[in-house]
């Protein structure tokens, strides 16, 4: 709380004006529009548009193809989140370790957060491509036939692989802060009271660690559900058979493709109030991290 | 590190050395395909070395582009996207300094409501809005604008609060001393608070100008004329085409210059990019 | 340069707790008065009403004929020195002290002379180019002097101005504002919570209490003749003694509190009180027994090498003696 402040009345809006502004017609309104549009139905002509309550999210909770997408969007999130945190974590803990080389492998290691998510799905779609790519080349003298472009599981490996990786700098830079700030000498007791590394990793390190890693789980979960649409529209377009038709790339596609925008504005809403619950989440952490 | 263990040390190092090859082996590929011909991916055995055409490709985008693909050459998209990009992450520091400075320094009726509606733009990323978004774009006319590519997204609550955090870590009592030496609130911004904010705004531009130029799915929506594309959202339209395998090798060289800009950003400017990093998310 | 009147102020804040109340203070042109109490008397809040960064919720500060209760900081011809200085980070001294005469559109030829005088004046010449951060704790201080000598105002306010330093600088400063506020005649309000700062710079001290006014008057008249317990307590390096009367022989008078400083306690084989010692403590230049008499705790100071006796006799220096009321801890007249 300031104790020095100005008194005028008028300024502080004409500052915030821009900012309200932009949030009012660009956030606010197609929000609002979204939720109304939501409950409305359009006929095929899209001449007229009639109130129907529930329904469209009824015909969600009824559509296999919705389901299959809510699925999807679980087993996406869920792998990108925990091997992009895996990776990342062993990552830090090395660098950690080497005070000084450690700075050299973190230059070399903060770069993919430059390389946009659908540039991310671009350069693997490549690698992995099964007529040029260099894996499949590699996987085929293993005995393994690559080919993401008919198999399901395939698909998904490669959209989780691009999607970790894009997301691998983020999630180790926030890990080695946080190794940074647990104090040396905690450290320096533990092996007083004779724990070697691998018993300080797990006692002092894990739980010292672990509001950064529920931080990045948090974070983690909304990028690879509302990010990761560059990455899917670049490599996949959610196929084959609808296997990696995450939910975000659902809501694009019933809008803007299938023109079925009460269907996509009652996906959109569900969405919001997923990022509500996150950001909630998200914000409840925060105020336990200051009583920490 | 407590005790001296080589052997872990090695392992480190080796855990690293994995690492940084796996983080590079894409980009590293895709450097190697933007230096061949059209015709060395066809032979079966794909090239782990750099070719001999670097020079004609990059030409290639520069002069003609993918004329196929109906795509401007690279330059004009590099173009967009770094018009795009400043224009993001500018307005974002602009507008939300201004209401940070606002929120913080004046008491004023329905403050707290600015400040949620505020808050409410971290619960609506443009995924979610994404069709009544357009049309409102669309409703304005700034279809295929650098206006309708950059003003929409300028809105952040992230940057509102860091400067927020940052304004009331700033002593009351250097306001105090510039009200006594005669600066109003405008001149207190300009001559006190902005110089203050210095290496804040730096490490959020940095952080702005990455989200900005690497946005996809918002300039592929907005943008349907070609002068107006952006690279990040230009390399899908290339890599599209249809019953034929793309050209490769231009393709990796665009997607190699999509890359450049942001990634000389992060390793010049590592020190403010990690500031800005961990500090938005506070 | 002006006299500063203070008529009834008082500050409640919008929550309904007052901060202080009804402050009478008439600050004579070029005086230097201390407002000294411990924290949370409202001495600061005195102040920074004076310099327009509280405001008045009651009654009228004036400065020079004019009531400034309405008018902004800048615009009351004051300049403040702040407890940790203020000093903008980011700008060089000279720009520091320039800010304020910059803003109030002074020629550049007229800020560059005010700007060296204030810097030959202050010592600070050489380190004109530097940044806040560049600079000694003492040096800090003495360019927020600086900031406040060159608007050339009609009075100077300090807020604590010396607690960041350590105690050598202290006084190395504190005489140093003394003598520059003397040079320059500028009237000065001062806020310390230190009694031997405020007895040592002050003309007139303004001793606060809750929020309110316990005794206005020269150093030495606050220490000869305090106007209650809590001023007697208060100034003084060691703490003057207050018993009940009934402990002092032949002065039995009933609701009655006695102060007796510990210097005014003199050791004496045919003393007639007579202290149970529970303690010394050394201080170099005397000791300080700590004793009971009549289940009262006291303390008395003694010379350097003087080993007390067990018990301890000891007389009161003639005229040493203060009354207070022990209902309303103020003075009784005639003591």
């Amino acid at each position: 709380m300031k104790r020095a402040l100005f008194g005028n009345r008028l300024l502080p809006w004409l500052l915030l004006a821009p900012q309200l502004a932009v949030t009012a017609i660009f956030f606010l309104w197609p929000a609002a529009q979204a939720i109304r549009q939501s409950f409305l139905r359009e006929d095929a002509f899209g001449l007229s548009t009639s109130f129907v309550g529930l329904a469209n999210y009824a015909a969600l909770w009824g559509s296999a193809e919705y389901l299959n997408a809510v699925r999807v969007t679980a087993i996406f999130a869920v792998a990108t989140t925990l091997l992009s945190l895996g990776v990342a974590l062993v990552l830090a803990l090395a660098v950690d370790r080497l005070v000084r080389a450690g700075k050299v492998y973190t230059t070399l290691l903060v770069w993919p957060y430059a390389v946009a998510p659908a540039v991310a799905g671009i350069l693997w779609w490549f690698i992995f491509n099964p007529t040029v790519g260099l894996l499949p080349y590699v996987l085929d003298r293993v005995g393994y036939d690559w080919n993401h472009l008919m198999r399901p599981r395939d698909a998904m490996i490669l959209v989780v692989l691009a999607s970790a990786w894009s997301r691998i700098s983020y999630c180790f830079l926030f890990f080695v802060a946080g190794l940074q700030s647990i104090p040396q000498s905690l450290h320096e007791a533990a092996a007083i009271d004779g724990a070697g590394p691998v018993k300080r990793f797990f006692t002092i390190t894990l739980p010292l660690l672990s509001p950064t890693t529920f931080f990045l789980l948090v974070v983690n979960i909304v990028y690879a559900m509302f990010e990761t649409f560059g990455v899917i529209d670049a490599t996949t377009e959610g196929g084959p058979a609808q296997s990696t038709n995450i939910m975000v790339y659902k809501v694009w596609f019933d809008g803007f493709i299938g023109q079925n925008l009460g269907s996509s504005a009652a996906q959109s809403v569900i969405l919001m109030l997923i990022v509500i619950a996150l950001t909630v989440i998200q914000f409840r952490w925060i105020e336990k991290r200051v009583a920490y | 590190m407590v005790e001296d263990r080589p052997l872990l040390n090695l392992l480190a190092h080796l855990v690293l050395i994995v690492g940084v090859a796996v983080v590079a082996m894409p980009l590293w590929i895709a450097f190697v395909a933007s230096t061949h011909g059209p015709n060395d991916f066809m032979s079966g055995v794909v090239p782990i070395l750099p070719g001999p055409h670097l020079v004609e490709n990059y030409s290639r985008m520069f002069s003609t582009g993918v004329s196929t693909s109906g795509m401007p050459p690279v330059g004009r998209m590099l173009l967009n996207s770094a018009i795009m990009a400043l224009s993001i992450s500018i307005g974002k520091i602009a507008i939300s300094i201004l209401s940070a400075f606002a929120i913080v320094y004046f008491r004023f009726p329905l403050r707290m409501l600015a400040f949620w509606v505020i808050f409410a733009t971290l619960m609506l990323p443009v995924e979610v809005r994404i069709v009544p978004t357009y049309k409102v774009v669309a409703d304005l006319g700034l279809l295929n604008t650098y206006a309708g590519l950059s003003i929409p997204l300028i809105a952040s609550a992230t940057a509102t609060f860091l400067f927020r955090q940052l304004f009331l870590t700033m002593p009351d009592e250097l306001t105090e001393a510039a009200r006594i030496d005669g600066a109003g609130p405008m001149k207190f911004f300009r001559d006190i608070l902005l110089p203050l904010s210095r290496t804040n705004i730096a490490a959020l531009f940095v952080i702005m100008f990455i989200y900005g130029w690497n946005q996809y799915l918002w300039p592929l929506l907005v943008t349907t004329s070609s002068d107006k594309y952006t690279i990040v959202a230009g390399i899908k339209r290339m890599a599209d085409v249809a019953d034929a395998q793309p050209q490769w090798h231009l393709v990796m060289a665009t997607a190699i210059l999509a890359v450049l800009p942001p990634l000389l950003v992060v390793v010049l400017m590592q020190r403010l990019f990690v500031k800005g990093l961990v500090e938005t998310e506070k | 340069m002006a006299r500063i009147t203070l008529n009834g102020v008082g500050k409640v804040y919008p929550g309904g707790t007052r901060a202080v109340g009804g402050v009478d203070l008439d600050v004579a042109d070029g005086e230097f008065v201390v407002l000294v109490g411990p924290s949370g008397c409202g001495k600061s809040t005195l102040l920074r009403m004076i310099a327009g960064l509280e405001t008045i919720t009651e009654g009228t500060v004036s400065i020079g004929d004019r009531v400034v209760n309405d008018i902004e900081p800048a615009g009351r011809d004051i300049a403040m020195v702040f407890q940790n200085y203020a000093l903008y980070p980011h700008m060089s001294v000279r720009q520091n002290l320039a800010y304020g005469l910059k803003n109030r559109r002074t020629p550049a030829a007229e800020i560059a002379r005010r700007v060296d005088e204030a810097a030959r004046m202050l010592e600070l010449a050489p380190y004109l180019d530097r940044k806040p951060r560049q600079l000694s704790g003492g040096q800090r201080q003495r360019v927020a002097m600086g900031r406040a000598i060159v608007r050339e105002p009609a009075a100077f306010l300090f807020d604590e101005p010396l607690s960041n330093l350590d105690a050598k600088l202290r006084g190395v400063m504190r005489w140093e504002i003394k003598t520059l506020q003397r040079r320059l005649a500028t009237t000065a309000i001062y806020v310390t919570h230190d009694q031997v700062e405020a007895m040592t710079l002050g003309d007139r001290l303004v001793v606060l209490n809750g929020g309110r006014v316990e005794q206005i008057g020269t150093p030495l008249e606050v220490y000869r003749r305090p106007a209650s317990v809590f001023v007697a307590g208060f100034i003084g390096s060691t703490p003057m003694n207050l018993v009940r009367s009934d402990v002092l022989p032949g002065l039995a008078r009933p609701g009655t509190t006695v102060g007796i400083r510990p210097e005014d306690l003199v050791p004496s084989p045919d003393g007639a009180l007579s202290m149970q010692v529970s303690g010394i403590e050394e201080l170099g230049v005397s000791r300080l027994v700590h004793g009971v008499i009549g289940g009262e705790r006291v303390s008395v100071v003694v010379p350097p090498d003087f080993q007390p006796s067990e018990p301890l006799r000891l007389s009161v220096r003639p005229g040493a003696m203060h009354l207070f009321d022990a209902a309303t801890g103020l003075r009784r007249e005639g003591s």
